[in-house]
């Protein structure tokens, strides 16, 4: 019952992320004829709110380093979450493991 | 949740800057104390480190047009206390802020506010609130991990509306313009945020169903959800 409740809770979760893409409709080509762009980050857009907000603000310092493209930015944000992933898989095959050798431990004392 | 690189005046900078440290070093000296005391329970630090990694790099797609991400705090804020996220937060923060050119040095304070510590402790406080008054196991888990997730969020937007106040209608308009732009789009992450930190929960309990009781997330009678 309970390893259904996560598959469950996991198609939910891909249904979240992916219905999004169908219900936001791309916006027609402003007049300059600039494509408009969406699903951009929220961050870049509260910079935008910021600039509206007060017109004169100048950002006082700037990245140390920027990724030199937006390739290298995805690759560094892949390994993040790939030595997250990495880590969580470790951690549950040694779990999975050890709980199977105790079940065959405690079967052979039964025997 | 990333206030970008130099987005906060230079007051502001400073005094998130000086508000947040003392609780990383807390938090450092809280993990340290406890993985001296209890070895067995490093492991699971790890976990809840791994999970905070992976969710705060990805950015889903929300219905509001706009990209954002999890912050994956939850889990080890109801694991090991609040304070123990602060530190890892600053890592992935850290990382991010060098590297990715994402959220920034100066607003790294802030930013350590937002998801590392009113998060975590949001998380922890309604996981404790939910479980005294005997709501199920894993629907606690599930609604101290989003609303930690979303709180992460409007404190972010309190943040900029204090630093960036409205001409006309100060904090408050301001502060309505950041929530609508982050809360809104944080709504369905939250909740994916939630059944995610449910999904590793569960997986907790059927493995490190011993630690769990001895860190007292669980009670001894039973664990089931």
């Amino acid at each position: 019952m309970k390893r259904y409740q996560n598959i469950w809770m996991i198609l939910a979760v891909i249904l979240l992320s992916a219905l999004p893409l169908w219900i936001v409709k791309k916006p027609v080509p402003c007049m300059n004829g600039r494509e408009a762009e969406i699903f951009t980050g929220a961050d870049d857009k509260a910079k935008e709110i910021v600039g509206s907000i007060s017109p004169g603000y100048k950002p006082w310092f700037r990245s140390v380093m920027e990724p030199p493209s937006g390739e290298i930015g995805s690759l560094l944000f892949a390994l993040q979450a790939a030595a997250g992933a990495g880590f969580l898989g470790y951690w549950y095959g040694c779990s999975k493991t050890r709980a199977k050798q105790d079940k065959a431990i405690r079967k052979e004392i039964r025997c | 949740m990333h206030i970008m690189e130099g987005f906060l005046p230079v007051k502001h900078a400073i005094g998130w800057s000086a508000v947040s440290a003392p609780f990383v070093a807390y938090g450092l000296y809280t993990i340290n104390r406890r993985i001296k005391e209890q070895p067995e329970q490093r492991m699971l630090l790890g976990v809840a480190a791994a999970f905070t990694f992976v969710l705060s790099a990805l950015k889903l797609p929300s219905v509001t047009g706009s990209c954002s991400h999890p912050t994956g705090t939850g889990l080890g804020a109801i694991l090991f206390g609040p304070t123990a996220m602060a530190p890892i937060g600053m890592v992935v923060l850290l990382f991010q802020a060098v590297l990715l050119a994402h959220g920034g040095i100066t607003t790294l304070g802030a930013n350590i506010f937002s998801m590392a510590i009113a998060g975590p402790f949001a998380a922890a406080a309604i996981f404790r609130i939910a479980r005294s008054i005997r709501v199920p196991f894993g629907f606690s888990v599930f609604i101290a991990a989003s609303l930690a997730d979303l709180l992460t969020y409007l404190t972010t937007s309190a943040q900029l509306a204090f630093a960036f106040p409205d001409p006309s209608g100060g904090f408050t308009a301001s502060f309505v313009k950041f929530a609508t732009l982050f809360a809104i789009t944080q709504i369905p992450l939250a909740i994916s945020e939630g059944l995610l930190t449910v999904v590793v929960m569960n997986a907790l309990t059927r493995f490190n169903s011993k630690e769990l009781k001895e860190m007292k997330i669980i009670s001894i009678q039973g664990a089931k959800a």
